[in-house]
């Protein structure tokens, strides 16, 4: 039978994956909008987790909504990226300092 | 070990694979490829954990949309990557160590807790009154009655990060002819009529 911390554990090492990737990605930024979508899906896979094991549907409920505000946030990451391309002519990260921060 | 648990090691091992993968390769089609993957495999872990309705939309919204959006731009823009390996190597120490610091911590956290979820006071709701009922029908009929203002919430979300992307992404050219309707309708006063002759033709 599946426990609870097996779940959890996956998960975890999901989104240590998804942050690892944001560190280690200094090619372009269309990687670091994957790793953003790998760490929402850790945590829906907790989220549902929980439903199940809590016999609960809100996890699910929610798990909904954070699809919802993924989809609109890869929509307007990928617009960004695009105009950006359009007027710098590459995403590389490095290259990205107009602000110079 | 059941099938259940097969299966489960299964899903995870190729998840896990496929999303270290996803960071690793250099050509960023195979990313997505591969992120189209480990969403499949997860959409199988939301079958074993029966929320059947979220694996369908997980692979019908994520592989076939976003996955397929993030396809498209990988492949509409020309990445000239010109990064050469010393850059690359200089931050794989800091990523390496946040990554097992986290990685750590919460299997630490994990393994030496053991959730006994029978104490947990589930708050009291109608929700957890499904049974003989399907996933999708259970869902339904919370999330438009218990959860409508939050649905409405999100459409809203939806209306206004497609109206974003199309503002951002929209541009005018140049130098491009365009049927412009209101001047056609208004040429009207400098329309000259003339009454040709049969066999004559007419000087203009």
């Amino acid at each position: 039978m599946i426990e609870l911390n097996q779940f959890l554990i996956l998960s975890a090492l999901l989104f240590a994956i998804g942050v690892i990737g944001i560190f280690l990605n200094r090619k372009n930024v269309i990687i670091i909008l994957m790793s953003i979508e790998i760490i929402l899906l850790s945590v829906n896979l907790n989220l549902i987790a929980f439903s199940y094991f809590l016999n609960d549907l809100t996890g699910q409920i929610f798990s909904l909504f954070v699809l919802t505000v993924a989809a609109a946030e890869a929509a307007i990451g990928l617009a960004i990226l695009v105009i950006y391309n359009r007027n710098a002519g590459n995403i590389e990260i490095e290259k990205i300092n107009a602000l110079k921060g | 070990m059941t099938a259940q648990l097969l299966t489960f090691y299964l899903f995870s091992g190729v998840i896990l694979i496929s999303s270290l993968m996803v960071i690793s390769t250099k050509n960023p089609v195979h990313s997505v490829l591969f992120l189209i993957l480990s969403f499949l495999n997860a959409a199988g872990l939301f079958v074993i954990l029966h929320a059947e309705f979220l694996a369908m939309i997980l692979i019908i919204v994520y592989v076939g949309a976003v996955a397929v959006l993030f396809l498209f731009v990988v492949m509409m823009l020309d990445f000239k990557t010109s990064i050469n390996k010393d850059n690359i190597l200089q931050y794989i120490p800091i990523g390496i160590l946040i990554g097992v610091v986290f990685i750590a911590e919460l299997i630490i956290v994990l393994i030496n807790t053991k959730f006994d979820l029978s104490n947990i006071q589930v708050l009291p709701n109608p929700l957890s009154d499904f049974t003989g009922k399907s996933n999708t029908e259970a869902i339904g009929s919370v999330l438009y009655t218990d959860y409508i203002l939050y649905f409405q919430l999100s459409g809203v979300i939806l209306l206004v990060a497609m109206i974003g992307s199309i503002v951002l992404t929209l541009r005018e050219r140049e130098g491009v002819k365009r049927q412009v309707v209101s001047e056609q309708l208004q040429r009207q006063g400098k329309i000259n009529l003339v009454d040709v002759k049969s066999g004559k033709g007419v000087d203009i």
